[in-house]
């Protein structure tokens, strides 16, 4: 097992490495003069000059590439052009509002989703089934940005239930420790503030879970189907097991591998892809940070930050496929493979 | 007598088209009548799709019949609810065809075995870990078999498996669906040889169904042969082998390999296919291949009755 990990995480390698270039050519691609960004439209050629032989600038894309490398590296992931920050103690907070909002995202999703394609399985072909699909294939289909649009209009407008946006009322006093403001919260005993921080999660985490929650409704609900099919499950009626356990603990049980696998590949585009829903939710995560970056041909943060998503999505497959191994005893890794 | 069989039936809808409408059904069981007494094996022999693995499911209620009465023990099944059903499964179960299939891959061999103890609230913690330890010896495993999962045993090892969950609620009736076709012959002998050993040891029943007619000569002291859901034949094993009275039977018979290069045997070959059985033929459902077949075979379906000595038979001849 901790050799497979380890190998695993060798194949990371040529896969950041890709990575890495692949970010660098685009960012490199886009139009625009960062050092032009950084003096304003007022400098003149000789200061631009400067500024770009001080960043770099100047000299052939390939050695640009071999200095940024060599940082990385180092850990250091490079200075903002605009703040001036290390990039890598400038991002925490971001990541963490990114990943607070993509783990409650995730639990609505699961929660609901896999529940959903459990009655649906169960109840197939019933109206219930029906209606249950028809709101996943809806909720496939939703265009985000509109989904959350409307929840802010009918839930923060007109019923002034919860608030629109941000994640927190900004009069409060709240000091931000690890940044995951409700563990924050907790840590604190500021319950008044941890009650604010759920609210505030909820709209966006509902927009964000939606979409996953459909397709994990649906993969629960086809893969559950298939193994209701199976002999042991009728076995399991046979010893004289109550239906509810057949479901739940036969079933489910192994029904759940295709499930966990589009959990894990959700989870990762949560936490890269959630740039509409924290505009529009002025969610201060880490899409909103590369999305600002890319309109201050910030490249430095534009590289960093991308490459930090792709290696957090790795990682999170590389999670998932050690949890099948957890689901499912017949899959042994580092053995004879 | 244990079980009886009055008249079962059992229809599948076809359906199809825009809505999924019902547009035929399939009848995989067809008017079968029998009984099993205490502590016999009835084989149930047939081909293919006639029906006999679907009358098994639905004796235990797996399939829901369509009509008919089953009585165990002089109580009806299909008059139980749903969860009175659930307890009488202590009684009533089953081994299945396929050792592969049957097994739940997620669980260890303990919790397989356990499981029904659980179910039927039988003994605590350790009486019941002590049994499956027993269940295991009986069906000869050993004890360390029980912390490993069934992809780690061979076929016989798993039907063995699936013998002792069977027998892990002490049951009065096992019905072995095919319980060896799965296997290699050498491992076959050897689950039957266990199945008659368990079934002196414990006074148990079986409705034995297979295809092959030497393992259902083997084991079995009466057999049912099966025919397009229906059944044609039935008698004490050594009567329905020397003397067969439906062409159907008889047929089959002729089709038994026998181990000897020079023996030179009349078989009886039947022309054409079994029909569909969402469309059988008018009468007797034999009669398009019949080599015997009358007039009234067309028409008029035959009684399945006792031809003397409890040899049932359902033809006009």
């Amino acid at each position: 097992m901790i050799s497979y990990i380890i190998r695993r995480l060798i194949m990371l390698i040529p896969v950041l490495i890709g990575m890495s270039i692949i970010t660098f050519s685009v960012v490199h691609a886009i139009p625009g003069d960062p050092a032009r960004t950084i003096v304003g439209d007022k400098a003149t050629p000789a200061q631009i000059q400067e500024i770009r032989e001080n960043l770099g600038l100047d000299k052939p894309a390939y050695i640009q590439y071999f200095t940024y490398v060599k940082d990385i590296l180092q850990g250091d992931l490079g200075t903002s052009l605009i703040t001036k920050q290390e990039i890598s103690k400038e991002i925490k907070p971001f990541l963490a509002a990114t990943t607070e909002l993509a783990v409650v995202a995730m639990l609505i999703a699961v929660f609901f989703g896999v529940n959903l394609g459990i009655l649906s399985a169960w109840k197939q072909n019933s109206w219930f089934d029906y209606t249950a699909m028809l709101i996943a294939l809806i909720g496939v289909s939703m265009p985000i940005f509109w989904l959350g649009l409307m929840e802010q209009w009918f839930f923060a407008q007109e019923l002034d239930l919860l608030p629109s946006n941000g994640r927190l009322d900004p009069r409060m006093e709240f000091d931000a420790i690890t940044n995951f403001y409700s563990i924050d919260a907790i840590i604190q005993g500021n319950w008044y503030a941890f009650q604010d921080v759920l609210l505030h999660l909820i709209l966006p985490a509902v927009a964000l879970g939606t979409i996953p929650m459909a397709i994990i409704a649906r993969m629960t609900r086809s893969s559950m189907l298939e193994v209701m099919r199976s002999d042991y499950i009728r076995t399991a009626r046979a010893k004289g097991l109550g239906e509810f356990w057949v479901i739940y603990k036969h079933t489910l049980k192994n029904a759940f591998i295709p499930v966990l696998t589009v959990v894990g590949l959700q989870l990762g585009l949560l936490l890269g892809g959630a740039v509409l829903t924290e505009t529009i939710f002025s969610w201060p995560g880490v899409g909103r940070y590369i999305f600002d970056a890319i309109n201050a041909r910030n490249y430095p943060v534009i590289q960093s930050g991308i490459l930090i998503l792709a290696t957090i999505f790795v990682l999170i497959n590389l999670i998932v496929d050690l949890l099948y191994a957890w689901v499912d005893p017949r899959i042994q890794y580092g053995k004879g493979e | 007598m244990l079980l009886q069989v009055h008249n079962l039936r059992k229809t599948f809808p076809i359906r199809g088209g825009l809505l999924g409408k019902k547009t035929g059904e399939i009848t995989a069981v067809d008017d079968v009548s029998f009984y099993v007494k205490k502590g016999e094996t009835l084989g149930l022999v047939g081909e293919s799709g006639c029906g006999k693995s679907t009358t098994g499911r639905a004796i235990l209620r797996l399939h829901e019949p369509t009509s008919g009465q089953i009585e165990f023990e002089g109580k009806s099944l299909l008059a139980l609810s749903e969860e009175e059903m659930r307890k009488a499964r202590r009684d009533l179960q089953m081994v299945f065809q396929d050792p592969f299939a049957s097994l739940n891959p997620r669980q260890k061999v303990m919790d397989i075995l356990e499981e029904p103890l659980i179910v039927h609230g039988m003994g605590n913690g350790k009486e019941r870990k002590e049994q499956v330890q027993e269940l295991l010896h009986l069906v000869g495993l050993n004890q360390s078999h029980a912390m490993r999962y069934p992809h780690q045993f061979s076929g016989g090892q798993r039907q063995r498996i699936g013998i002792a969950r069977a027998l892990s609620t002490k049951p009065k009736l096992i019905v072995a669906d095919e319980p060896v076709s799965a296997l290699d012959v050498s491992i076959q002998s050897q689950v039957l040889n266990l199945m008659a050993d368990l079934q002196e040891k414990f006074e148990l029943t079986y409705l034995f169904i297979a295809h092959d007619l030497s393992v259902v000569k083997h084991i079995s002291d009466r057999v049912g042969v099966m025919y397009l859901g229906r059944l044609v034949e039935l008698a004490d094993r050594d009567e329905l082998y020397e003397r067969p009275l439906h062409p159907y039977t008889q047929a089959l018979l002729s089709a038994v390999p026998v181990p000897d290069p020079d023996f030179q045997k009349q078989r009886i070959i039947l022309s054409g296919d079994v029909p569909s059985p969402a469309n059988p033929p008018k009468g007797c459902a034999f009669h398009p291949r019949c080599p015997h077949v009358m007039d009234i075979c067309k028409e008029v379906r035959p009684e399945f009755a006792d031809q003397g000595g409890g040899h049932f038979s359902a033809c006009h001849l």
